[in-house]
Order: structure tokens, then sequence, then C-alpha cells
């Protein structure tokens, strides 16, 4: 005997996420989930986004590691509050883990809570964490075919971050072609916003702040 | 990666409703999106392990994935998109929209009939 059943599989994760979703939206907040691959420099992002903006906006973040806490530190260097989830092996960050780390973050006194997913480039696409949009991260040494090879990511993100271009403008021996990855990212999604940067330089930071503040303004009802 | 955790909340999911009707399950279809995809030898091993001296033991998984659409805005037509290669196979326009992805879900359970 066959009985259809049409649940969705990943569902207590999602319950979850739409408890966050709820929350943040009633305070008002914008959440962003940053998700790369290891090593792309989400955390320099980061924290040169926190420095940089730390006269504008309150940021607050959650740091998703299979262990350590040694992002959570970088960025309470900066003062902002910061919340280690160590996933102790698992790949991604759960919507369940975020639910108690914001509970632990001071969520009145911020603008925006980003959430730093464990450096993977393919499951933490699958988990909605109740994040207002995610923030897919791409460096340059990481070649140019990433959105071909890994297309589930920059299908679902709102913002593509093009990190580490003074690399290209150094002259690197890399293999990178900025307007190939644009239009392979486009081609998934037309209207992914994307912003080539450096987070050591500070090359391009502007216009990624710019759309902070923005989307803020917006989460806010400004 | 992720196969193990779908594995256990598979489990989870049709042994709840195996409860409900009292019936032993023999079989269950799944389905995913190609944004969301999971892999058919990974997931049936995984299933087939934690399933072991449970309900769902010897359970048969079937996966089915499900094209991902778009809709050419050139010739408005409807077709299966094939990543690599993103172009309209009716008019070779490359302007479109994507269509909703498929998510994860649990179809269909077989139970054993007395």
């Amino acid at each position: 005997m066959k009985v259809n059943i049409g649940k969705k599989i990943l569902l207590a994760n999602e319950e979850y996420a739409l408890k966050n979703k709820q929350l943040l939206a009633e305070k008002k907040k914008l959440c962003l989930n940053m998700i790369s691959s290891p090593g792309s420099g989400k955390t320099s992002i980061l924290y040169r986004t926190i420095c940089d903006l730390k006269d504008k906006i309150k940021i607050g973040v959650i740091e998703g590691d299979i262990q350590t806490d040694i992002d959570a530190e970088r960025i309470r260097a900066t003062k902002a509050p910061a919340i280690q989830v160590n996933t102790d092996g698992a790949c991604h960050l759960s919507a369940a883990q975020v639910n108690k780390a914001l509970e632990n973050l001071p969520i009145n006194e911020l603008d925006l809570v980003f959430i730093e997913n464990v450096g993977n480039l393919v499951c933490p696409s699958d988990f909605e964490l109740g994040e207002n949009a995610k923030v897919v991260v791409l460096s340059v040494a990481e070649g140019d075919d990433k959105p071909v090879k890994y297309p589930s990511i920059f299908a679902k993100s709102e913002v593509l971050l093009i990190n580490k271009i003074d690399f290209l403008s150094a002259g690197a021996q890399v293999n990178f072609d900025i307007e190939r990855v644009k239009i392979d990212a486009r081609k998934l999604n037309k209207d992914i916003k994307i912003f080539p940067i450096s987070a050591t330089t500070g090359e391009g930071m502007t216009d990624w702040y710019d759309w902070l503040i923005e989307s803020i303004n917006n989460s806010q009802g400004n | 990666m992720h196969e193990t955790m779908v594995a256990q909340s598979l489990l989870e999911m049709i042994s709840a409703e195996a409860a409900k009707r009292n019936a032993r399950p023999i079989g269950a279809k799944i389905s995913c999106g190609m944004l969301n995809p999971v892999n058919d030898e990974i997931l049936s091993f995984a299933f087939g392990a934690i399933a072991k001296s449970t309900v769902c033991e010897d359970l048969k998984l079937e996966i089915e994935h499900k094209p991902m659409n778009g809709q050419c805005k050139n010739c408005d037509s409807t077709f299966e998109l094939e990543l690599s290669h993103l172009v309209c196979p009716k008019c070779d326009g490359k302007d479109f929209e994507l269509l909703p992805n498929e998510p994860l879900t649990l179809e269909e359970i077989e139970f054993q009939t007395e």
C-alpha cells in the first residue's frame, strides 16, 4: 500500500529558520549569511567592515567553525560582540544553532547580524538559517570556474563578493577571469549584486558598504 | 556530506508515519531539485546503516532527481536547464528566468500489506 506524504525532509531545520526570521523581523534587524570555501577571506571582510563602519552601524557576529574560537576572537578584537558556534565536525550551521546564538547576542543594540558559516561552498547552501540574504564570497585564487561547479550557492545568494582582487592588480599568477565569473553567476541569478573587493587594501569596499547601509535602512523600514 | 543528516531525518519521518498506521514500511520515494541534490549511493548506504534494527530495516529508498527548469525570455518556452550549457534549446536565447527549485521532499511511503 502506497501512501502520499509530500513533506519536506529538512522541515525541522526550516521550523527553526522561521523562528529566527520572525525574531529578526520583529526586532527589525538585518541578518546576512556569509558562505564560501575555507580561506576566501570571510573573517577578514567582516573585520574590515566592522572597523570601517563602526561609527555608522552596530554589527554582531555568529561565527561557525568546526573547531576553535579563533574567528570569534578576531572579531572581538574590534569590540563587536561575537558568538562562536563549534559544529564539531558538521559541515554547516543549522538554524537551531543560530537560534541559540541569537539568544546570546545583545540583539537590541545591533543593526546587523552576520552569520559566518562553516567554510564550505556546498552544504551550507541547503540549510536556511532565517537570514534575510545569503552573501557568497569567492576569492580570485580559487579559480573562475566556481559558479559553474557550485551552482547552488550562486543561484541562492543575493550578493557575490569577489575578494582578493589586489592579487590581480599586483600581477599574481592566478588564472581568474572576473568577467567570466560575473557572466556565469548572472546566468544562474540575474539579479545577483557583484562587488569585486579586497579586504586587505580596502579596494571596492565602499560599494559593499553602501549596499549594507541601504539594506539596513530597508529592514528598519526607513 | 549531509546525507547522513538527511537519512536521520528520513528515518524519523518514516518511523513516525509507520507508528501512526501500525504498519511496516518497505519502500519510500523521495525527490530533490538540482540545487539541493543528494547522492543516491551515499544516502542509501547511510539510511541502511542507521535503519538497522528499526522498523525501517531493509526499506528500499527510491530517489528522484527533478530537473531545474528555465523559461526563455525571448521565445517564452520552458525547458530543462543543463548547468554546463545554459541556453534555450529552441532559440539559443541566453536570457531566461530560473523556475523555482524543488525542495528535498519525502513523496511517498509504501507499507507492507498484511
